[in-house]
């Protein structure tokens, strides 16, 4: 599908650019982008998200969108509004799949070439919030982001791990590239930490404890809180509902909020 | 950077440089005089320095953080327990290596000697390769483009002096991308047995690990089967399971189903097996009674079977 030509300033409506990253896989980076969006709707914002994972794009289910068109208009792509109210919109390569089981088998040079696209052809309009969903990884997908979100000065990365050393050895790395490419980290976030049986309420620590907490401090940036195992956070994800809405009183649901909250105070001690 | 053209032919296709896309894309010339046709010499050289190699598996996901590196370490593990066994375990995953950590070798350097690189051995019988042991910080990333990593993953099968092996598993990354691609372009002469696709419950894991299943249909490697981890968890107080990533669609077993491929196993959520992972240490010898290790040891049998029942042609096994 081919987009309009470049427009200057597809993101000049934009306030502030927020990235979700980890060096490691599987860790809640989609799942902590959409509950992000979901709970800055909720604070009246209106949010953009931007899935630059092209080989395993999970946010368009996540937010119940799933085989939505994207149409054009005079500056580029429309991006897909995920709600009636237009509070929430959403690109993903997902989108311009034929078939949603289609493999996105590109090497670094597509990859880059789409994830400019997405940057600068995509009318995001005004936008409070435009988060960026990321794949594992410190490479091509990550130089492409940073490099084409420079212009716009993010607020910076929320760095995504589970308590374990193997995803702390990773994101670590993950660190050492938002060092290098000046990209500001917001804090880490820990997820999946500790499951609480739904039968006698005995917590088990399924992916070992700690190790954001740990390498926070160790690397001198804010912990911003350990979000435990649900499973209807996972269901919510699956069913592309509302977990922001739907279970406050979920274990999971104080921390998503704080981390919000931090977005919300620290954009709204800023000059616009 | 370049605009790649959106229905670029590719650069190896007989079409490139001439098909409509290419008007206008800098590189046209470049394709048009067949340069990006010519095979990579390393084929055939990896063809040759695989013969000594029985069988090739990968280890694959489209989805991160399902337990790749945890299957291909165990599967490692558990093949080695035979001392005749050799065992090489190679990590592709440049950004995000795992491997050393999960073997209790981080920190070893590789060495090199005439006839190439040597891995760091575990046991007698086990080799291991990563990045990883070419970092000297295990804070240092690993911040490269495409083709630099396409070139980390020839060397390493190249120029890797692995010996006599009769299993190399390759870990890899989650997707399907520049390391995919390399794995499968590079090992293309040399016969790869299959894959083994890992995934956990969840619609979110599958929906990308069929994107992986139809990636390896689309290269031609034959898929060994599915294993689904994670799958479910026993409370160690109550002992009553819960669905931590709940089978909203069926899991991988209504997805094996559907694609008629085989299911290899589900292994269930162990917290001990994270634990031996940060330790680097064998859960199955940390934990044999546990349902997990029961699970990776018939899953781990019926692979060696499926390896067994497709031999390699007789002009690829070692000569005596």
């Amino acid at each position: 599908m081919e987009a309009a030509a470049a427009e200057p300033g597809n993101l000049a409506g934009v306030r502030h650019v927020i990235l979700v990253l980890s060096g490691k896989g599987g860790v809640g980076k989609s799942t902590i982008s959409t509950e992000l969006a979901l709970a800055l709707r909720h604070a009246g914002k209106k949010v953009g998200i931007l899935d630059v994972d092209l080989c395993g794009p999970s946010i368009p289910r996540m937010l119940r969108a799933q085989g939505r068109a994207v149409h054009q208009c005079g500056s580029g792509w429309v991006p897909v509004f995920v709600d009636q109210e237009q509070s929430i919109s959403l690109m993903s390569v997902g989108f311009l799949l034929e078939n949603p089981d289609q493999a996105v088998v590109w090497r670094g040079p597509k990859k880059n070439a789409l994830i400019k696209q997405f940057v600068s052809d995509v009318a995001w309009g005004q936008l409070d919030y435009l988060v960026v969903d990321t794949p594992p990884g410190t490479s091509d997908e990550h130089m492409a982001a940073v490099d084409a979100l420079r212009p716009y000065s993010p607020l910076g990365a929320l760095l995504v791990t589970t308590p374990q050393a193997v995803s702390v050895g990773d994101v670590r790395r993950e660190l050492t590239f938002c060092r290098k490419t000046g990209l500001r980290v917001i804090g880490i976030v820990e997820n999946m930490s500790g499951f609480v049986c739904p039968h006698c309420t005995e917590c088990t620590n399924v992916f070992s404890r700690g190790g954001g907490e740990e390498l926070a401090r160790h690397a001198g940036v804010p912990f911003l809180g350990s979000v435990p195992l649900d499973p209807d956070l996972t269901r919510s994800l699956e069913e592309g509902r509302d977990f922001i809405q739907e279970f406050p009183e979920s274990p999971a649901f104080p921390v998503l909020s704080a981390i919000a909250q931090k977005i919300l105070n620290e954009t709204s001690a800023q000059l616009s | 950077m370049e605009e790649v053209p959106h229905d670029c032919p590719g650069t190896g296709s007989d079409q490139a440089g001439q098909g409509a896309a290419c008007q206008g894309c800098p590189n046209q010339r470049l394709c048009a005089s067949g340069v990006g046709a010519a095979p990579d010499p390393a084929v055939e050289e990896i063809k040759e320095k695989m013969k000594t190699v029985k069988h090739k598996i990968l280890v694959l996901s489209g989805k991160g953080g399902v337990g790749k590196s945890t299957f291909s370490a165990h599967l490692a593990h558990a093949l080695a327990e035979d001392e005749n066994t050799q065992v090489a375990l190679l990590d592709i995953d440049i950004c995000g290596p795992s491997i050393p950590k999960i073997m209790g070798l981080e920190g070893e350097q590789v060495h090199q000697s005439g006839s190439g690189w040597s891995p760091v051995f575990l046991e007698d019988n086990l080799g291991v390769m990563s990045v990883g042991f070419l970092l000297s910080s295990p804070d240092d990333a690993v911040i490269w483009r495409g083709p630099k990593k396409n070139g980390m993953i020839k060397q390493f099968l190249r120029d890797v002096d692995w010996g006599e092996v009769d299993y190399l598993i390759v870990d890899t990354p989650p997707g399907t991308s520049d390391e995919h691609l390399s794995a499968v372009q590079y090992l293309a002469a040399a016969h790869i047995d299959g894959a083994v696709v890992i995934t956990t419950p969840q619609e979110v894991s599958l929906q990308d690990v069929r994107k992986e299943i139809n990636f390896c249909h689309k290269v031609k490697v034959p898929v060994i089967g599915v294993v689904e981890n994670m799958s479910g968890f026993i409370c160690p107080k109550c002992k009553k399971e819960s669905q931590i990533f709940p089978p909203t669609t069926g899991g991988a077993e209504v997805m094996c189903q559907d694609l008629k491929i085989p299911l290899l196993g589900k292994v269930p959520l162990d917290p001990h097996i994270g634990k031996s992972c940060d330790e680097g240490r064998s859960f199955l010898i940390d934990a044999p009674d546990s349902p997990a290790t029961l699970a990776y040891r018939s899953i781990i049998q019926r692979i060696q079977e499926f390896c067994r029942l497709h031999q390699p042609k007789e002009e690829n096994l070692i000569s005596p």
